[in-house]
């Protein structure tokens, strides 16, 4: 009987899933194990990959050092978000979210403005007599528009695990010797590991398949994978081949995801992870 | 002849303008078994919190061995704690949670080793080493935190109602088991506790506090039988308080009639508050009683019966292994030595009437599972 009812409430989340994301995978995958011309089943696409590895490589080690560079940033919010008082705490909290109220795709042009050749920046510097400097379309302004886009997604997940570290476990800690760096290495940081994986998870992913911010921020040599597909779609007019790239993508953001969480396996305490 | 360990001089502290500690005055001898023991709030955490270092008195000297500690770190002290609902590091297994505080000292490896086995031993949780911490029963739990604290070997060991998440049965073992540590090791305990009888049976001595003062100081046996004031009367045990004047040494007059006792010392015709235990009152046949009353309840408890007996308006809690239905009229007598005379105090009046005696017994019952924040 419970069981019925609990059907019957996620059966239009079980359809929506079905109808969008089920099918459409399925899709995605006839796609990617069908000839463009023929139509007959067929491994060429697959076969063609090898050329977009180095491409691939690239979008994951953006998308790693963006995740790296979100924790180092991100924990010192987290961890200080964590210790205000509750009313302090509920601020903080929103002004962290409030860059996510605003369109991606605004923000991401907004950064346009400020590093492009004649943008706001160079513009300042150009002033003070320095300049300009070439800031966009570097690898390092790709990784920017990632941690500047995901940095809420590393915060939140480590916010709320730091959140729920028992302060008790501190105090026992302190009483058992340790001082402040050792409370922090011994104790707090083991206890955040699972927001950290949850964070750098969140960052990872939406990071690896991006293409927007490295088409608007990027240049010629800053292409990721995800440019690759899209081009595949619009003007390559090769659906599948851009079916077989999103199918390897999938694959190895689930490889990358499980190992990362494979890494924590024994921490079940608080994270959210996805 | 033990030496002084730790003395607490003229420790007040407060938070937000509410006074917690007011003027605690009080050492902790080497080797003893100190128990502070009061009701929720009283502050008998804030005073373990401050030796352990983890608050700061507003004012006062926190001295150990000698030494004014007050700003030392918890780190830095010779003591180590263990905490209400133990927090044990949900990420290490037993024998890491044991050997946290040696690692952090930099102990070689192998004594690690060796003190760990052999404090699990000692808590009887050999075998459990590499058991996850949130896999234990709360009895066991307790056993570890009570390890981690003790592998250290510290000089003191603070315990903050490490019972009381227990229930009755493993309370009562952990009791005899935490005493027998205590004299195996040599190491000085200060227990606190809302808990009456676990207090008066581990300590050697007892600190009875309320409102952020020392009601009293003493061993078990003077804190129950020489109650200084209404409210350690009534804390302490089951007590009938009442009114009395001291006509002189050894002769009280309560309810219209002079009794003899055994207490002295006190101002002509003083007013007193004089403390029965329930226990203590022999039940007569009313022709030969002292005073005569009417049993209004019974209650049976197991070794005996509570009864209540009104006598012109007052009600007494009377232990007896008799029955005496309701109803019933009964005399009863007053030994010298089964009345006790205290000074009047700010509790006078307060405690040790059982007209209300039912809605007590549920408030106590309530309490008991109840824990200090």
């Amino acid at each position: 009987m419970k069981k019925n009812n609990a059907v019957l409430l996620s059966a239009p989340y079980l359809i929506w899933m079905v109808v969008f994301t089920l099918i459409p995978l399925g899709v995605v995958a006839y796609y990617a194990l069908t000839d463009p011309s023929t139509g007959a089943f067929s491994l060429g696409n697959l076969a063609n990959l090898g050329m977009y590895l180095p491409v691939l490589w690239q979008s994951i080690v953006y998308s790693l050092v963006s995740a790296c560079i979100c924790l180092i940033l991100g924990y010192p919010v987290a961890y200080f978000i964590a210790h205000c008082s509750v009313r302090a705490q509920k601020f903080l909290y929103m002004l962290v979210m409030l860059p996510m109220c605003m369109s991606f795709l605004l923000r991401t042009l907004a950064w346009v403005g400020l590093l492009q050749d004649t943008g706001i920046i160079n513009t300042l510097l150009g002033k003070i007599g320095i300049g300009p400097l070439t800031m966009i379309r570097t690898p390092g302004a790709v990784v920017l528009g990632m941690v500047y886009n995901y940095l809420p997604y590393m915060i939140l997940p480590l916010y709320a695990t730091i959140v729920k570290i028992d302060p008790r476990l501190i105090e026992a800690a302190e009483d058992l010797g340790c001082n402040g760096v050792q409370v922090f290495s011994r104790v707090v940081l083991p206890l955040s590991v699972p927001g950290i994986l949850s964070g750098m998870t969140m960052v990872f992913v939406p990071s690896v398949s991006t293409f927007y911010i490295s088409q608007k921020l990027g240049g010629t040599d800053t292409v990721l994978i995800g440019d690759v597909i899209e081009r595949q779609f619009k003007q390559g007019n090769n659906p599948n081949l851009g079916a077989a790239l999103s199918l390897v993508l999938m694959l190895l953001v689930l490889v990358c995801t499980s190992i990362l969480n494979r890494f924590g396996g024994d921490q079940e305490e608080g994270g959210v992870l996805v | 002849m033990s030496k002084e360990l730790i003395r607490l001089q003229d420790l007040t502290m407060e938070f937000d303008g509410e006074r917690i500690l007011d003027g605690i005055n009080l050492y902790f001898n080497d080797h003893e078994f100190l128990t502070l023991l009061g009701p929720s709030g009283c502050g008998k955490t804030t005073t373990l919190r401050i030796i352990g270092g983890f608050l700061t008195p507003t004012s006062g000297k926190v001295i150990f061995d000698g030494k004014v500690v007050n700003d030392l770190p918890p780190y830095q002290r010779q003591v180590n704690t263990v905490f209400q609902r133990y927090a044990l590091f949900p990420h290490l297994d037993v024998y890491d949670n044991v050997a946290f505080g040696l690692k952090v000292a930099k102990v070689p490896k192998d004594e690690i080793r060796q003190r760990v086995t052999e404090i699990l031993e000692t808590v009887s949780l050999k075998g459990y080493e590499n058991r996850r911490v949130d896999s234990l029963s709360g009895g066991q739990q307790q056993r570890v935190a009570i390890a981690r604290a003790l592998v250290n070997r510290p000089k003191v060991l603070l315990l903050d109602e490490p019972l009381a998440a227990l229930d009755l049965r493993l309370r009562k073992d952990m009791q005899n088991e935490l005493k027998r540590i205590q004299q195996a090791t040599g190491i000085t305990f200060i227990y606190v506790t809302h808990d009456q009888e676990e207090a008066l049976s581990m300590s050697d001595t007892v600190v009875v506090m309320d409102k952020g003062r020392i009601q009293q100081i003493g061993r078990p046996e003077d804190i129950y039988n020489e109650p200084k004031n209404a409210f350690v009367a009534d804390f302490i045990g089951e007590s009938n308080i009442l009114d009395g004047v001291m006509l002189s040494d050894y002769h009280v007059r309560f309810f219209g009639r002079v009794f003899d006792c055994v207490d002295k010392g006190f101002a002509p015709n003083e007013s007193v508050d004089v403390v029965i235990r329930p226990e203590d009152i022999d039940i007569v046949p009313q022709d030969q009683g002292h005073l005569v009353g009417t049993v209004t309840s019974i209650t049976f408890k197991g070794l005996n019966y509570d009864i209540i007996v009104e006598f012109k308006g007052f009600k007494w809690l009377i232990q007896t292994t008799d029955y005496h239905p309701v109803g019933a009229v009964i005399g009863i007598r007053l030994n010298p030595e089964d009345i006790h005379i205290m000074h009047k105090s700010e509790y006078s009046g307060m405690f040790g009437d059982y007209s209300s005696y039912s809605a007590e017994y549920d408030e106590l019952t309530e309490d008991a599972g109840d824990e200090e924040e």
